[in-house]
């Protein structure tokens, strides 16, 4: 059976794209037949994490309005073989999207895919909204900051009221926390909450922790998703994530302070 | 805070000061719907009023809220005009 998982947060540019790429590319590198669906209508931005935006030809409103078939707008992904990238429009307004027309696409894509993986634009409306509908899990995307914690709590809340398996009245949709942008060593000095304070607040299972790293950067400057930058933090922290998703035990990396070594603070480093 | 900071006097760390802060908004925020139980205790004192004095569905209404440190648990119930 296909699973449908949202990438979501509430508040903006705190990583679910970034994620959503990752997540996407690391189920890919584990076998499964993946597609990654840009749900942003307007500020179309995953085909540039993704390195595939030259390859863009339909997107998923010409798929919805007809204009397209699905076949057509799906892209194959040029470093995993299991895995699909569909775009969505740069010029359409949000409200492009229709329920019918999404639900017409999950149920298509449901046949094809292990897992159909939406990254959700910004905000608790209409495009949220489709997004996180058909979802049977949530990897809500939380950066360790106030205004984040308290989006991603009020996102948790429409997730459990306004998904289409809580309007079915079905088991509700299974919640993660990802903590992205974490830095060890601002939260030992006490600057930033850490990782059981996000916790204990939002009381949600804890999928992963994302360092902050340069290597996002570097990545989205080449068009490459993170798990494919090869021995940096970033990419194992999220190949840790996508082994949790999957059933694996993983113990955290990434949570404690490097320590610097006596002769680097010595002579510098 | 370790026991020096402690006599120092020296301030709370910031990410303290945002755990607390968060923990009031969400308490806040999370009871604007109510507690879970609420449906089902107003399905329950529906039933027994209704043992009672026939009221409707929609003429009965529980909420709970928060003023100031108490926790108030409000019960509305409209009866139909018996004259
Ligand atoms: N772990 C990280 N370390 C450093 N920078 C990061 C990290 N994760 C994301 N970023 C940066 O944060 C910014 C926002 O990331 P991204 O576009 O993935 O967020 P988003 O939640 O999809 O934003 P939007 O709400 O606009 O869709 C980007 O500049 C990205 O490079
Ligand atoms: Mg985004």
């Amino acid at each position: 059976m296909a699973k449908i998982v949202v990438v979501t947060s509430g508040k903006g540019g705190v990583g679910k794209t970034t994620t959503s790429a990752a997540f996407a590319s690391g189920l890919a590198l584990r076998g499964y037949r993946t597609v990654v669906i840009d749900f942003d209508v307007g500020l179309r931005n995953l085909d540039l994490i993704m390195g595939c935006e030259r390859r863009v030809v339909y997107d998923l409103v010409n798929v919805i309005q007809g204009e397209a078939k699905l076949q057509q707008a799906l892209i194959r992904d040029k470093r995993c073989e299991s895995l699909y990238v569909l775009p969505t429009s740069q010029t359409r307004d949000k409200d492009a999207l229709t329920t019918e027309g999404v639900t017409a696409i999950m149920d298509e894509l449901r046949k094809e895919f292990d897992y159909i993986v939406c990254d959700s634009p910004a905000g608790i409306e209409s495009g949220a909204l489709m997004a996180l509908y058909h979802a049977d899990e949530a990897i809500v995307v939380t950066n360790p900051e106030v205004s984040s914690v308290r989006d991603s709590d009020r996102i948790l809340g429409i997730l459990a009221a306004r998904s289409r398996r809580a309007e079915q009245g079905e088991e509700p949709v299974k919640e993660h926390l990802l903590l992205t942008r974490y830095s060890p060593k601002r939260v030992e000095g006490g600057e930033m909450l850490s990782l059981e304070d996000v916790k204990e607040l939002l009381h949600t299972p804890l999928l992963g922790v994302i360092p902050e790293s340069e290597v996002i950067l570097q990545a989205s400057n080449q068009g490459i998703p993170a798990v494919h930058m090869d021995h940096s933090d970033v990419a194992e922290a999220y190949k840790d994530m996508v082994a949790r998703f999957l059933g694996e035990e993983r113990p955290l990396r990434f949570v404690q302070p490097v320590k610097v070594g006596f002769f680097k603070r010595l002579f510098g480093g | 805070m370790s026991l020096l900071d402690y006599f120092l006097g020296s301030r709370k760390k910031s990410a303290h000061v945002a755990k607390d802060r968060l923990k009031l908004i969400l308490a806040h925020e999370r009871s604007d719907g109510g507690p879970d139980f609420l449906p089902a205790l107003q399905e329950e004192l529906l039933a027994v009023i209704g043992k009672y004095i026939p009221v409707d569905k929609e003429n009965i209404k529980v909420t709970m809220e928060r003023r100031g440190d108490f926790e108030v648990l409000e019960l509305n119930v409209l009866f139909p005009d018996q004259r």
